[in-house]
């Protein structure tokens, strides 16, 4: 089954257009979603979640049509996390739980609890003396506590150190240990991506350029370093972006087409991802 | 067992999966019916894709190395004596070929290399 299911969705604004998106989420497993600022990331979420109504195309979710009256019932099995947390100013983690506890069926107050422990949090202080990386926390312990089987997460991660980020991590990998849950989470920070996705999809001036699993995608793609002379010795068809300098020439290029004589190197997802959005830039 | 993965290595990661759990048979870690960790629980715990191990694990019953009971889970198969021949030959050979290669970088003949096999062989 596929937690999420898009089929050539289309959204218009005046000077942004989202086309043609289409995209899978297999139940399980966990998608990162990469792009630059104003790609269409957020947009795309928005879309998933019917906040913002598409053009065109259809959006399912969990199995069902997001503009179809049973989504509603859909959304206690989804946990939301925006890139800025949201509560009252006033209102102290506590407070918060027992709000939650009023509005998910769901809502599980012991797992609620349990989070708040273990991310430090303050049960007793008022959100509006939170940091960045304490509201964000508040936020996602509420997305787990209303056992959601799909996380959708927007830059949850940013602003966040790299020791509480890892541990964020940890949970959505432990999250998938159900195979039932899953999880789509969007991120400039691809190293994160790289860590924890078993699907990267990739949108670029609103459009996908790719949703691959990663592993093939670091499998397929390598870097060469060679001289000027070298790099016309490549088939072009191979070449999927390149750095020229001075004293030489950086490829990105799919290692298939390339012959041996060239000495591939690993490439890391933001190489990868650098290349791709820079190539197209320049045509 | 251990499995360490590398992701700098040439190697794929299913691959390198693929080998290690290989290894682990063909040294008698893992003995016969022994039962493999699940897919997912091992891709969760190495921090790994769920997709990328179940490749390993495909391959690895593809070669005869595990099975599958549906709904249960994998174990190792039972030891194909000629399966593990063939895979000592072929490790032998590569390292006749390293051997080979050293040789010419040294500039020592088949004889002098023949000796040292003999001296060795003697030293046991």
């Amino acid at each position: 089954m596929n937690a999420i299911e898009i089929k050539n969705l289309s959204k218009s604004y005046p000077g942004f257009e989202l086309r043609d998106i289409n995209l899978e989420l297999p139940a399980g497993s966990i998608m990162g979603l990469v792009g630059e600022n104003g790609a269409g990331k957020t947009t795309t979420l928005k879309l998933i979640m019917n906040a913002i109504s598409r053009d065109s195309g259809s959006v399912k979710v969990l199995g069902v049509d997001n503009q179809a009256k049973e989504f509603n019932a859909v959304k206690e099995d989804i946990g939301v996390v925006l890139d800025e947390a949201y509560f009252p100013e006033v209102l102290t983690p506590k407070h918060v739980g027992k709000v939650m506890k009023n509005t998910y069926r769901n809502w599980d107050d012991t797992c609620y609890y349990n989070f708040l422990e273990r991310f430090k949090l303050p049960e007793t202080k008022a959100f509006k003396d939170f940091s960045r990386g304490m509201k964000m926390k508040l936020a996602i312990a509420v997305a787990m506590s209303h056992r959601p089987k799909l996380l959708i997460l927007d830059e949850a991660t940013s602003g966040l150190d790299p020791i509480v980020r890892d541990e964020i991590l940890d949970i959505f990998n432990d999250f998938t240990r159900d195979e039932t849950h899953s999880v789509l989470l969007s991120s400039h920070i691809v190293s994160d991506l790289e860590k924890i996705c078993d699907y990267i999809a990739f949108i670029h001036n609103g459009r996908l350029l790719f949703c691959e699993e990663k592993d093939k995608l670091l499998e397929e793609y390598a870097i060469v370093r060679m001289s000027k002379d070298d790099f016309e010795k490549l088939p072009k068809e191979a070449v999927k972006g390149k750095k020229v300098n001075k004293y030489g020439v950086e490829a990105l290029v799919l290692k298939s087409a390339v012959s041996r004589m060239f000495n591939t190197e690993y490439t890391t997802l933001e190489d990868i991802i650098l290349f791709l959005a820079k190539g197209d830039r320049k045509q | 067992m251990d499995i360490i993965l590398s992701n700098v290595s040439d190697r794929p990661i299913y691959e390198q999966i693929y080998n290690q759990i290989k290894n682990a048979i063909i040294s008698g870690e893992l003995k016969e019916g022994d039962m493999l960790p699940s897919i997912r629980a091992l891709a969760k715990d190495l921090r790994i894709s769920v997709i990328t191990t179940k490749r390993a694990y495909d391959e690895l019953e593809r070669d005869g190395y595990i099975y599958t009971v549906a709904g249960k889970g994998c174990y190792v198969a039972k030891k194909n004596m000629e399966l593990i021949r063939e895979e000592y030959l072929k490790r032998i050979e590569e390292h006749i070929r390293e051997i080979q290669r050293l040789a010419k970088v040294c500039d020592l003949s088949r004889d002098d290399i023949f000796e040292m096999f003999s001296i060795i062989q003697k030293e046991e």
